[in-house]
């Protein structure tokens, strides 16, 4: 069991700063799904806008956020915005200034284009009968929205935006490049200090652990999102 | 406007190493992708069991992770045997970790993509007498090339962006370049935009090769001649 000893070590020595490295990298997990997923439901409705200004503009975001590396994108915040006295005088410098916040401001920004196109994805997949039905009853636009086409599109797309919660779990590990101790800025750390990858591999482990758990979750969640159209 | 100017040649080289180093994982990581994929649809269990474990974990696993312990545990274990006789490149071990990731995720593409062709067509090929092999290449992939493109544009996208990572090893690609000249220039901001354009037209040139590729693929199912 020798293989084995050497991540048994890993473990007992440095469990509480692996532990804190977790939370750290689950708080920046939840809080940008929760925060992006708000956000993306205005600007998805924005993308199906009759209004063409509207539409632009938010399929300009989408793209432009999806068709840039994250990593990049977590520069220009980090090291990029800090070069202007304005925003280092701004309010916005109390977000953008520490490493932990500007990581969840950018990582959101970025799930929210992601997530935006899948709520639309699921707009237009509402069977067009039931948005009708809707206005017959009198409902005004806004309690269509709300009451009918958001519900119903969320159900569809239930299982892509499980996906994009997994691949929000991974994005964060990026935020270790600016500093933030998250799981992964732990276990580099520790790696560069015992010159082998041993807490790597062992931060490998956790993560794909931690996928495991969002899969089992989004399984649950869809089964409840589908209960009318099961028998 | 002036700085990116004189630092455009520092800058072009670099993006030359990033496109070199997306090409080089894609053309290794399509056919292991492929040969993944036959494992998963491999009569014998294990083989399944294996493999699709391998692939899940891999892709439960951030690229960022990967890369490192690819480029450090290469390292190590070259170190440990060759006593440093030997080196590996940042530029062989981000490969060696795209490599990885992009074949997983393609493997579960052209799995689907595999699985997706009509059994019907499978059977008349093997009655007209074509052995394993060449019911394979000559009827099961192109069928499912045709199947799998818009998912592999995706793949080529997401490999594009990750290759943004392997600039945290220290190879000098279009990411670790700005890096170099924004501390030289004090200007980040103006540097990392421009690194940002550069990827989205990386991308968006991209994009018109893979609609022409479908288009080509789709060219027996289009509409019915008049």
């Amino acid at each position: 069991m020798n293989l084995f000893d050497d991540y048994l070590e890993v473990w007992t020595q440095s469990s509480p700063q692996l532990l804190e490295g977790l939370i750290v990298t689950l708080e920046l997990l939840a809080g940008s799904c929760l925060l992006g997923f708000v956000l993306a439901i205005p600007l998805a409705i924005a993308r199906v806008s009759g209004q063409r200004v509207v539409s632009g503009v938010a399929k300009a975001y989408s793209s432009v956020m999806r068709g840039t590396p994250l990593l990049v994108q977590i520069f220009i915040f980090y090291y990029g915005l800090s070069q202007f006295e304005a925003v280092r005088n701004s309010l916005a410098w109390g977000l953008l200034g520490d490493s932990f916040y500007c990581g969840l401001v950018v990582l959101t920004l970025n799930l929210t284009a992601y997530m935006a196109e899948d709520v639309r994805a699921g707009i237009i997949a509402v069977p067009a009968g039931e948005i009708e039905a809707a206005r017959a009853y009198g409902l005004s636009h806004f309690q269509c929205y709300w009451r009918i086409v958001i519900p119903r599109a969320l159900g569809i797309v239930t299982p892509v935006l499980g996906n994009e919660v997994i691949a929000q779990l991974k994005a964060t590990a990026l935020v270790s490049t600016i500093t933030v101790l998250d799981l992964t800025g732990v276990v580099r750390r520790l790696a560069a200090k015992s010159y082998t990858t041993d807490a790597l591999v062992m931060a490998g482990v956790m993560y794909a652990l931690l996928t495991l758990l969002i899969t089992w979750a989004v399984h649950r969640l869809e089964h409840k999102a589908t209960r009318h159209v099961r028998r | 406007m002036d700085l990116l100017l004189k630092y455009a040649c520092e800058l072009a080289q670099g993006a030359a190493v990033t496109l070199q180093l997306a090409l080089t994982s894609l053309f290794l990581g399509l056919p292991l992708g492929l040969a993944l994929a036959a494992c998963k649809l491999s009569r014998r269990a294990p083989v399944r069991l294996v493999v699709s474990w391998l692939t899940n974990l891999l892709r439960g696993v951030p690229e960022f992770l990967i890369i490192l312990i690819c480029y450090f545990g290469l390292s190590n274990l070259i170190n440990g045997y060759f006593d440093g006789a030997l080196e590996i490149s940042p530029f062989v071990g981000g490969v060696f970790a795209l490599v990885m990731v992009f074949s997983a995720y393609a493997s579960e593409v052209f799995r689907a993509a595999l699985v997706a062709i009509p059994i019907g067509q499978i059977e008349a090929a093997k009655t007209c007498g074509l052995s394993r092999s060449q019911v394979f290449f000559l009827i099961q992939l192109p069928l499912a090339w045709r199947n799998c493109l818009p998912s592999l544009n995706n793949l080529w996208q997401s490999l594009l962006k990750d290759t943004s990572l392997v600039s945290v090893l220290g190879l000098e690609d279009l990411l670790k370049k700005a890096d170099m000249a924004a501390q030289y220039t004090k200007q980040p901001f103006l540097f990392f935009v421009a690194v940002a354009g550069v990827y989205f037209l990386f991308l968006a040139l991209s994009d018109p090769i893979f609609v022409r590729l479908e288009k080509h693929a789709n060219r027996g199912y289009g509409p019915a001649p008049t």
